[in-house]
């Protein structure tokens, strides 16, 4: 209640003339995340989680350590060292089907200039690790290092269906899962040279491969500088002798950096590359669409065709839903690039979540237009937004105990500012619109005039959806770096200030641990059950 | 003559004996034994007045062939203690009553001589004329020089408290052959480093006599022998056959501890304990010296000397002080065990019967008691968890009065106790009379003694007393406890069955006899008298001193470790014992306020010893005590050595069972803080540091009642103290936030009483901390002491808590305010009430804890109650299992509003306790709740 009413005191000043800045109290009903625990590990900023399985997870980040994690318990099952300089880039390669190798190899890309192969062994196997160069093929820790680039490998791709994988630095190398390097690539930056096989032109520093994504048609997109470059990869046929990544189109409708794409699997493709942003994601979605989408530096989101990779649709103003009166706001919010551009966006059948600034959009694919908007999410930049899935698992026993089940629209955002927040993305009633605490409103007068007209702008426009604020969570002391949602296990986050913390839901632990009591009574012959 | 005390004493046992023992309501196994003679009023603490000391000590007497007997050394080496008792006299008479075989010579049918390793025997005694009753272990040392080669010592501990000595004959026997234990130890290595000198020297001599021999018969051309050359032959055969035997008993010494291996496991890990104890404890001694393998080698550095072949026994001679005869390690060792023992059997004994009940029965609540209870018991239980799984040699126990082996046996013995003293060894005396005679004989015969038999002899043994009017009756005597005599099976082995059997036999029954010392029971060993007391030798007491006072220092370094508990009670039968054992225990502690008197005085003294004077010298022996301390606890973590015999030292010692939890160990600040609070100033000089840092017995009381104290204070002072304690108590991390750190100490260590314990490690309380907190550190701490300062990291921390304001309450001293949830429950008013009558700061420790107890207990049946935890019906709706815990909380357990929350925070520790397969191991997750909290101010 007081935090409440100090920090609705404090806003106006900073962000009264944006719409103030969301806040929940301490009593949070809908929060399940009642128990926390803090794993040490890592002596630097920890930038990435990856899933391994449905309990373990590795994080990675400046530190160069790799450290593989029991999401259950929190304990540290592996640490992999063998980096020297900060991770760049984290991906597991996952065993193949017909291999009876059971065992997940773990990439990763270092700014030294190497890039690691390192197995990621099961339970039973799992030793400490000594410190080395070339780790234990038997123990299964790294496998094997590639050093021969000429610069840092800003990302990974694996391309399942033909079982190899690619490196982006300042040229595109593709490799197979034992390490020969099957086929690279150097080219022009903005000279529009077609590159080929060996073509050995620099780029320049700044038209590094950021990110990269696997499309249909044995394709890849690479964002290199403020293209996207699209490439087929030619597998071995008879007639020639190896692999080759042929530049097929170049798309040059973007007018700053692409950072990095991320690939995501599924049955149906929307592509959407965001501009400035890190991620480029493969999406799928309900509706027949092949497109992909993009979004600008001033926070535009193009939607383009997948096949032929023309624009289909376009959202300008994603920074502001609204489309407002006075275009000179407009123009000043577009001087805080940070404030519009968008760093990270998940989507679902239906929607496209994008974080841009400070801010949390929702972008329908059907109706082509953003249906809700928390313009300030975040005392600062939102760096990554999840949608938790839906959850209708009525049978679990514990079911009962967290709300989250129940909805089923909730999204997660963490935050530069050191917080995680969790949404729920709900149908507006048309009266009770209010997208902002009342508690607020009572501070300022004209904080209340202006914010009014958003809320009227949204009913004009029909927005029938809202982001509320269920929960946050407050841990980390510095940026929160990226998150990662177990189903079974809660949320587990990373962040800046070397830590990583695993959210869990308090009810549904202590219920579990009585279950393990019980089981541990039984098995000491301790347990009497009444008749 | 017989005097008064005696005849009246058990006379009116005799008669409380047949008035029923009436206290149906409680379970006999938890009732306190009250205090025999209460019914006709007398003070139970009176007795001490006819005595002519002022309180227990313990005595080293020495029989020596040249004087006599003859006092060396007491503890306490403060002549106050045993004021005018005259210790020359009493050694005397403790002295005459050594009965052990300690015959060396050449035993027939032998040609060298042969050693024996005799077992100690212990006694008890008593001296009515003084007032003086003792519990007398004899042993015997080895020396080169001595006749005979033995040196037969003794060890008594001096009590005006006949009862005192009998009740606790079973734990003065075993504490004190640890210390003989230790003693012989160090005199074997030392005997050993003799003989390998002698040899030396002997050798030598040969080499040089067969020079002359040979120079003689060069220069003897005549074909005959002189009369000098005959004689350098003796002299050199002499020397041979001196070497031999000399070989022989090196290799008797040396085979000592390989044939004792053979024997049972206890004996083994007995010996790597003592042996172990020097190396862990010689922070000043030479590692090679302690090292298993030159053991028994002497140094190097020696050099052979010509000595004559004629044997040296002469009076003259000065002979070997206590501390030469044990290595100077072993010694110190020794010194310190008995200061232990002393500290251990201080007080009342109505006050140690009912400490040891009250261990017994926490020890029993295993699952819970390490939520509010010292954390050394919770070493305790590891060390029982791991030792449950291998069998028990129980055989090797005596099976009576060992609070280890089964605590309601004991619980009961102790009651009987009271009722008549005479039959305070005994158990199942009438079954077991009729065989008494058979049994002691068979027992005498076989090697492996039964101990129960010997008990019940020694029951017969103190009914003869009776009526024996003479000054000094030997009580009773043990034989064969072989958990702690090393040389049991050996002895009894060696030792030829002798008429002493018949003898003791024929003494134990006599009623009345004219000796002025009378012996009722004894080992059935040979009595070695010696009958020499010639010159008078400079009495080796002063020279003792100065280590008496270190090893007082010392003393300290077993606290730490833990006892066996081998039989512990299974966890079935725990589970019906908490809810009651809370009641009789917390009114054995609000009732037993007339003990407090008795124990002041004691405390005091040793509280000046301890902390406020301490004299420059003692500084290193108690690092070095400290240092041991240390590495006998972590050792204790990981072996069952030094568990397994046990240290009952300290689960006995009064002061260390009030111990508070917070006290001992947890950290140098904890300690400085306590001497802060004598000395009101926080610094703390580089001598008394050692010091102060020492979890001393009497310390860490004194440090619970402050914390007792300075808490009555706090709930007397604030009025939100309940939200306060309901955040301990909940696992909602309090910050305590001043500017003055010698303030914010003194109320978290106050406040550090109310703090659930994760497991059998430190309490969870940070006393100070000046830097911004983390988020970790809330998982860590559940009490946290934080600086408030004016720089900007004093803002940062400020800011750092604003942050986390979710997790934690703030109570800010300089302001006097806090800000933490809302309390509405009625068990913290119950626990902290304003308007308590308690004034006194131990007075409200124990009433803390008999409250916190209690909640363990409802926290141990929510915990446990399978129906509230486990679907009773298959997918049974989840929401009902919820309700039915609800409903359980409030209308089984009584519980309001956010009592709950604290029961389920309890409950939670218990199952992370309970599940966790390495105690310790896993820190448990940061809990919280989303709730609002509010702003109290004064």
């Amino acid at each position: 209640m007081l935090r409440w009413l100090i920090g609705g005191g404090r806003e106006p000043q900073g962000l009264a003339e944006k719409s103030p800045l969301q806040t929940i109290g301490e009593e949070q009903t809908q929060n399940p995340y009642t128990e926390l625990l803090v794993l040490k590990a890592h002596h630097d900023i920890v930038r990435f989680l990856v899933q391994l399985d449905d309990y373990r997870f590795a994080s990675a980040g400046d530190d160069g350590i790799v450290v593989v994690w029991n999401a259950q318990t929190g304990e540290k099952l592996l640490e992999l060292n063998g980096h020297t300089q900060k991770i760049t880039a984290i991906i597991t390669l996952p065993s193949l089907e017909a291999c009876e190798e059971k065992n997940q190899l773990i990439l990763t890309a270092s700014a030294d200039r190497t890039v690691i192969i390192s197995l990621n062994p099961e339970p039973s196997e799992i030793a400490m690790v000594t410190k080395g160069p070339v780790w234990d093929c038997d123990t299964g820790r790294q496998v094997q290092k590639v050093s021969c680039f000429q610069s840092t490998v800003k990302c990974l791709a694996v391309l399942r269906r033909l079982d190899v994988w690619l490196s982006g630095g300042n040229d595109l190398c593709m490799w197979n899962r034992k390490l020969d390097l099957l086929c690279k690539t150097s080219h022009l930056s903005d000279t529009g040279k077609k590159s080929s096989l060996w073509l050995s032109v620099r780029f320049y520093s700044m038209n590094w491969i950021s990110a990269l994504i696997e499309i249909p048609k044995n394709c890849v997109v690479a964002a290199v500088g403020k293209e996207l470059i699209i490439f087929r990869l030619v597998a071995p046929t008879e007639g020639s002798l190896g692999w080759d990544i042929l530049e097929v189109k170049r798309l040059l409708d973007h007018q700053d950096n692409i950072l990095s794409l991320v690939n995501v699997n599924g049955k149906l493709i929307v592509y959407l590359f965001i501009y400035y942003v890190k991620f480029c994601t493969y999406i799928h979605d309900l509706c027949l669409d092949l497109s992909f989408v993009t979004g600008s530096h001033v926070g535009e989101l193009i939607i383009w065709d997948i096949l032929d990779w023309t624009v289909q649709a376009c959202e300008h103003n994603f920074w502001d839903p609204s489309p407002q009166l006075d275009t000179q706001q407009e123009i000043k919010l577009c001087q805080k690039p940070n404030d519009v551009s968008i760093h990270h966006f998940t989507w679902d059948e239906e929607n496209i979540f994008v974080a841009v600034g400070r801010g949390l959009y929702v972008y329908n694919l059907q109706m082509k237009r953003v249906i809700a908007c928390q313009k300030t999410a975040h005392d600062s930049s939102v760096l990554h937004v999840a949608k938790l899935p839906n959850r209708y698992d009525i049978g679990s026993p514990w079911c009962f105990l967290s709300l989250i089940c129940s909805s089923d629209r909730q999204l997660i955002s963490c935050s530069e500012d050191g917080s995680v927040r969790i949404w729920e993305l709900r149908e507006k009633q048309q009266l009770a619109a209010e997208p902002v605490p009342t508690g607020v409103y009572l501070c300022s007068e004209r904080v209340n005039k202006q914010a009014s007209h958003p809320v009227k702008k949204q009913q004009e426009n029909a927005i029938l959806f809202s982001l509320e604020l269920i929960g946050d969570l407050i841990g980390h002391s510095s940026s929160v770096e990226m998150f990662l949602y177990f189903e079974d296990h809660g949320l587990v986050t990373c962040s800046a200030d070397h830590l990583i913390i695993l959210w869990k839901n308090g009810e549904r632990e202590s219920g579990l641990r009585s279950l393990k009591l019980f089981q541990k009574l039984e098995e000491n012959g301790d347990l009497y059950l009444a008749v | 003559m017989i005097s008064a005390p005696d005849v009246v004493a058990f006379t009116k046992e005799d008669e409380y004996e047949e008035e029923p023992y009436n206290e149906p309501a409680l379970p006999e196994e938890y009732s306190v034994p009250l205090f025999p003679f209460a019914s006709q009023g007398a003070n139970p603490w009176s007795k001490l007045s006819g005595a002519k000391f002022s309180r227990d000590f313990i005595l080293i007497s020495e029989f020596s062939e040249q004087v006599g007997p003859q006092p060396l050394l007491t503890i306490p080496n403060d002549t106050k203690v045993f004021g005018t008792f005259d210790l020359n006299y009493f050694s005397l008479r403790i002295m005459s009553v050594d009965y052990q075989a300690s015959f060396v010579g050449h035993p027939p049918g032998s040609a060298y001589p042969k050693l024996n390793f005799v077992e100690d025997s212990k006694v008890v005694l008593g001296d009515s004329k003084e007032g003086a009753f003792a519990y007398v272990h004899h042993l015997t040392l080895y020396d080169l020089e001595a006749r005979g080669f033995v040196r037969p010592f003794c060890m008594a501990y001096i009590s005006a408290d006949q009862h005192k000595i009998m009740q606790q004959f079973q734990e003065l026997s075993a504490e004190f052959s640890k210390a003989s234990e230790c003693l012989k130890t160090g005199n074997r290595k030392a005997f050993a480093g003799e003989l390998e000198k002698k040899l030396k020297d002997l050798d030598y001599t040969r080499t040089v006599l067969h020079m002359e021999t040979e120079i003689q018969k060069k220069a003897n051309d005549k074909g005959f022998y002189s009369s000098q050359a005959i004689e350098k032959a003796n002299e050199l055969a002499s020397v041979e056959k001196s070497i031999i035997e000399h070989q022989d008993l090196l290799k008797q010494i040396r085979s000592y501890p390989r044939r004792k291996s053979k024997g049972s496991d206890l004996c083994s890990r007995e010996t790597e304990y003592t042996q172990d104890r020097p190396s862990q404890a010689a922070t000043t001694s030479d590692p090679e010296e302690s090292a298993d393998t030159d053991r028994y080698t002497c140094r190097p550095a020696y050099t052979p000397k010509l000595i004559k072949a004629k044997s040296t026994k002469c009076f003259d001679k000065k002979l070997k002080t206590l501390e030469e005869l044990c290595d100077t390690d072993y010694f110190t060792q020794t010194l310190a065990q008995l200061s232990h023992i002393e500290r251990m059997f201080r007080g009342d004994l109505c006050y140690l019967l009912t400490s040891q009940i009250d261990r017994a029965l926490l020890k029993q609540q295993h699952v819970t008691n390490f939520l509010f209870e010292d954390f050394a018991e919770a070493d305790d239980r590891a060390v029982v968890r791991q030792e449950s799984a291998p069998a028990e040699p129980s055989q090797d126990r005596p099976p009576s009065r060992s609070l280890e082996k089964c605590p309601i046996p004991q619980v009961l013995i102790s009651m009987g106790s009271y009722r008549s003293s005479v039959e305070s060894v005994l158990i199942k005396m009438e079954q077991e009379l009729g065989d008494e005679e058979y049994k002691e004989v068979e027992g005498t015969e076989s090697g492996s003694f039964d101990p129960q038999d010997n008990l019940d002899c020694l029951d017969m043994d103190m009914k003869g007393s009776i009526s024996s009017g003479e000054s000094i009756e030997v009580l009773g005597t043990e034989k064969a406890t072989s958990v702690l005599s090393k040389s049991d099976s050996l002895g009894s082995l060696t030792v030829p069955l002798s008429p002493q059997v018949v003898r003791s036999k024929a003494v134990s029954h006599r009623t009345i006899s004219e000796d002025s010392i009378e012996v009722l029971s004894t080992c059935p060993s040979e009595a070695l008298i010696p009958d020499d007391f010639k010159a008078s030798y400079p009495s080796a007491i002063n020279e003792e001193e100065s280590y008496a006072d270190d090893g007082k220092g010392a003393i300290h370094f077993q606290v730490g470790t833990s006892p066996p508990e081998p039989g512990e009670a299974e966890e079935g039968s725990v589970e019906n014992t908490p809810l009651q054992t809370d009641a009789s225990c917390c009114i054995g502690k609000e009732t037993g306020g007339p003990q407090v008197p008795l124990s002041s005085p004691a405390l005091t003294l040793s509280d000046e010893e301890g902390v406020v004077s301490t004299p420059p010298q003692r500084s290193r022996q108690k690092d070095q005590g400290f240092h041991v301390d240390f590495a006998m606890e972590n050792s204790n973590l990981s072996s069952r050595d030094h568990s397994s015999e046990g240290f009952p030292a300290y689960e006995l010692d009064p002061s260390h069972l009030l111990a508070s939890q917070d006290d001992s160990k947890t950290s140098l600040d904890d300690y400085s803080d306590s001497t802060s609070c004598v000395s009101s100033v926080a610094s703390t000089s580089s001598d008394r540091m050692p010091s102060s840092a020492h979890p001393t017995g009497p310390s860490s009381e004194r440090h619970k009642k402050r914390a007792g104290q300075n808490a009555l204070k706090f709930i007397r002072q604030y009025p939100f103290a309940h939200p306060a304690i309901y955040s301990l108590l909940s696992g909602r991390t309090l910050v305590v936030l001043g500017e003055e750190e010698a303030m914010v100490r003194k109320l978290v260590t106050a406040l550090s009483i109310f703090v659930p314990n994760y497991g059998c490690c430190a309490k969870p309380v940070k006393h100070w901390v000046s830097s911004p907190l983390h988020i970790s550190d809330f998982q860590k701490w559940k009490l946290i002491g934080l600086q408030r300062a004016v720089s900007p990291a004093g803002t940062g921390a400020l800011h750092a808590l604003s942050r986390y304001s979710r997790y934690t309450s703030v109570l800010d001293l300089d302001r006097k305010t806090l800000r933490c949830p809302l309390y509405r429950g009625t068990l913290v008013p119950r626990l902290a009430d304003r308007r308590t009558h308690i004034r006194r700061g131990s007075t409200y420790y124990m009433h803390v804890q008999s409250v916190l107890a209690q909640l363990c207990a409802k926290a141990f049946l929510y915990t446990f109650c399978h129906h509230l935890h486990l679907p009773t019906r298959g997918r049974e709706a989840e929401a009902a299992a919820a309700s039915r815990q609800a409903s359980f909380l409030q209308l089984s357990l009584g519980l309001v509003n956010e009592d709950v929350k604290v029961v389920q925070y309890l409950a939670e520790l218990l199952r992370l306790h309970y599940t966790q397969e390495h105690p310790g191991a896993i820190q448990p997750t940061l809990r919280f709740d989303y709730v609002p909290s509010f702003l109290y101010k004064i």
